[in-house]
């Protein structure tokens, strides 16, 4: 499990995070969601241990960040970045073989991993062979999932996985996403704007803003149970289609 | 993997070239020459003179290698063991003591600076004034004192080393009452003041008294009624250690002392400036023997290929050992990054005849400062393309690689240097075009090259023999874009390669 214990974070004297705790069970797809300025890309760069911070843990498993190398927890933490962020200059295989190629794993113990995540994210095996500007972004998506799941982390982070894709992949995406969580059988901590990603991927949501935690549960918990009038406004924010009625 | 084995394969090739370049120092005798017409046919007949002589000793030929203060610090390294100079030059330029007249004194100088001074070879080759024979008929013009009434309005066009020597234009122009109008005086490369003058842009050059445009051009040359000239006596000088080990071919260089005249010498420098002949024939019929066979036009391209090629390969290894590191720490660090910048930016500013002369004293002559002089012209494009290389890629990436538990070295190697590379490369390429370009000058510190038929053929006036090496140097610049292009391929990671 992944757990987030009274981080804060200051930047210039300004602060950043103040008092964030979440915690995600096993096998548990959490929510982080905000607006921008919100802190949550600061906090998803300090759990990556790519930032310091000012007070707090980061821990999975109940061991703490702080106790590992930067090596050692990039492999507790499967890391997709937005729009996948595949390296450009190599082949979706060579992106996806990339760390394990770097930690002296075997050709033949790659080539198997490589190939049982190919069959988990359904991807055609010809795409792998593409270098990323030849691949559409749901392609892409998937084989960095692959990539971040190659040395089998405990814990996956995908930041704002969605963002990039127009409206129809991102529907039939979402889907496959939710599937391959299941298949995968991991602590996922999912970083977004959007809160019917959120809702769709997510059983659990934490709402950030300006720094804070303004709440964390289920969407009916924050839409039945708002703990700060900004959840409802955050909520109402969000649903931007009128319904027929106020079309007619 | 293939990216590891292209780059070995390169640097294999490279250490073939430095095998190479370092083979022909064997036992040999080496003749400089001055960068001028006479100093060429002196050269020539040095050379010959030595290889006629018993027992034979193989000669090297380095002619045409700039100005006396390089042939001086040649002779003192040992680049070279003798070439023919003046008595005047010597006293001025490298004893630097004008005022020893007799030929015991400066021996006795020279000595002491472990050089040898042969007795006169028999003409005086003085520096004189020259107008044009029209001229001097409208103006009346006999002496250098006659110049003094047209001195407001005359037009002169003289030599960088007359500009700048104390027994050059500044003591005549003390001595004649001729300061001429700043203006009007132009300092040019010696070969161009007789285009100047023929082309009536000027009215005055310098000239060396047995110069045989004096006759191509119909100078005249006005008389030095004050005595203002030094003597300027021509003369072998040899390193002593030359002369200790070589005594014979010492002595055979020697018998030649008083037996060219002005007029011999007039002469010569004519058959070579305006007829065209060779060098090799030229000395071969003073001396009243066959010309030696010379290098073939191919054999001689081949050769200067070879060095060509070695001095360009050699130190553009270094400026890539040098340069990447450079902009990688450019990047790295901000402050010493911007210095970095700013002083290889600097170099590039240096006239390479300048950057040679300060890299004489460092490194002598001969191949290592042409190298030298090389390496620092080519670091600028090779620092600055991987500076803005690196600067360039998209952070995100780097963050990326950092997130999933990369190695700072390991980011260099499999992330940031592979998305530099084809800015990177293009920064080596220019450096090698330029190279290829400025290694031309290297034959002015006697490395060879391409340089060695421009540099005589511009001194010499031999279109046709600038030519050979213009022409392959070209070809070669040509070929080295050719090869980066395929180069690209193999050290492009796929991924970035341009599709066509």
């Amino acid at each position: 499990m992944l757990k987030l214990e009274h981080i804060y974070k200051s930047f210039e004297g300004r602060t950043v995070l103040s008092d964030v705790s979440l915690s995600v069970p096993h096998g548990v797809t959490h929510a982080l969601i905000g607006s921008s300025g919100s802190g949550k890309t600061t906090l998803l760069r300090l759990t990556l241990g790519l930032i310091p911070f000012d007070k707090g843990y980061v821990k999975i498993n109940d061991q703490a960040l702080l106790s590992f190398t930067p090596t050692e927890w990039a492999d507790r933490i499967g890391y997709v970045p937005q729009d996948g962020g595949l390296f450009p200059h190599i082949s979706g295989r060579q992106n996806v073989a990339l760390v394990p190629g770097l930690r002296n794993w075997p050709a033949a113990r790659i080539a198997s991993r490589v190939e049982e995540l190919r069959a988990l994210v359904d991807l055609d095996p010809a795409i792998l062979e593409r270098f990323p500007h030849e691949m559409s972004g749901g392609q892409k998506q998937r084989v960095a999932i692959m990539r971040a799941a190659m040395m089998d982390p405990p814990v996956m982070l995908l930041d704002e996985p969605m963002a990039a894709l127009d409206p129809l992949i991102r529907s039939s995406l979402q889907q496959e996403l939710k599937s391959i969580f299941q298949r995968l059988g991991k602590t996922v901590l999912l970083v977004t704007h959007d809160l019917g990603e959120a809702v769709f991927l997510a059983e659990c949501i934490t709402l950030l803003h300006e720094g804070r935690v303004i709440q964390t549960g289920t969407y009916r918990q924050l839409l039945l149970e708002p703990a700060d009038p900004f959840v409802s406004l955050f909520i109402n924010a969000q649903r931007t289609l009128p319904d027929v009625g106020a079309v007619a | 993997m293939k990216v590891s084995t292209a780059r070995i394969l390169c640097l294999a090739t490279l250490l073939c070239a430095i095998g190479c370049q370092n083979a022909h120092s064997a036992q040999t005798i080496v003749v400089g020459s001055k960068i001028f017409t006479e100093g060429y046919v002196l050269g020539e007949l040095a050379a010959q003179t030595i290889e006629a002589s018993s027992p034979p000793v193989p000669v090297t030929r380095k002619l045409g290698m700039g100005s006396t203060g390089i042939l001086f610090q040649s002779l003192t390294t040992g680049a070279i063991d003798v070439y023919a100079d003046y008595t005047g030059t010597l006293t001025e330029a490298i004893i630097k003591n004008p005022q020893l007249k007799s030929q015991e004194q400066i021996q006795a100088a020279l000595l002491k600076l472990g050089l040898v001074m042969s007795n006169p070879l028999g003409f005086n080759n003085t520096y004189a004034l020259a107008v044009r024979e029209k001229f001097a008929q409208d103006n009346d013009l006999r002496t250098v004192s006659d110049l003094a009434r047209l001195k407001s309005t005359l037009r002169a066009a003289f030599s960088y080393e007359f500009m700048d020597r104390a027994d050059g234009y500044p003591g005549l122009a003390a001595k004649y009452h001729l300061e001429l109008n700043q203006k009007n005086v132009n300092r040019m490369e010696h070969s161009l003041t007789y285009q100047a003058i023929d082309q009536n842009a000027v009215d005055v050059i310098d000239v060396y008294s047995t110069d045989a445009k004096i006759r191509k051009f119909n100078l005249r040359v006005l008389r030095d009624d004050l005595n203002y000239f030094p003597v300027y006596q021509a003369v072998w000088v040899a390193r002593k250690a030359f002369v200790d080990r070589y005594p014979a071919q010492w002595e055979a260089l020697r018998r030649l002392e008083g037996t060219i005249d002005e007029n011999t010498m007039l002469d010569m420098n004519a058959k070579a400036d305006i007829e065209k002949k060779s060098l090799a024939q030229i000395a071969a019929d003073f001396r009243g023997a066959q010309a030696r066979v010379s290098d073939s036009l191919g054999g001689g391209i081949a050769r200067r290929t070879l060095e060509h090629l070695s001095l360009v390969a050699i130190s553009l290894v270094f400026s890539i050992v040098i340069g990447v590191p450079l902009g990688i720490a450019a990047v790295r660090f901000r402050a010493a990054g911007q210095a970095i910048l700013l002083l290889s930016a600097m170099i590039q500013t240096v006239p390479s005849l300048a950057l040679l002369c300060f890299l004489i004293p460092l490194f002598g002559v001969g191949t290592k400062p042409a190298l030298v002089a090389l390496c620092l012209y080519s670091l600028l494009p090779v620092v600055l393309n991987t500076f803005t290389g690196i600067r360039s890629i998209n952070p995100r990436h780097l963050e990326n690689a950092r997130a999933f538990g990369l190695t700072r070295r390991q980011i260099l190697f499999r992330i940031v240097l592979p998305l530099a590379s084809p800015m990177l490369l293009a920064g080596v390429k220019t450096a090698t075009i330029v190279s290829i370009g400025t290694a031309t000058l290297a034959a002015l510190v006697g490395a060879g090259g391409y340089g060695a038929p421009i540099v005589s053929g511009l001194s010499l006036n031999d279109v046709p023999t600038i030519l050979t090496g213009a022409i392959p140097a070209a070809l070669m610049a040509w070929f080295a874009h050719g090869v980066f292009e395929f180069l690209g391929k193999f050290l492009i990671p796929a991924g970035l390669q341009v599709r066509t």
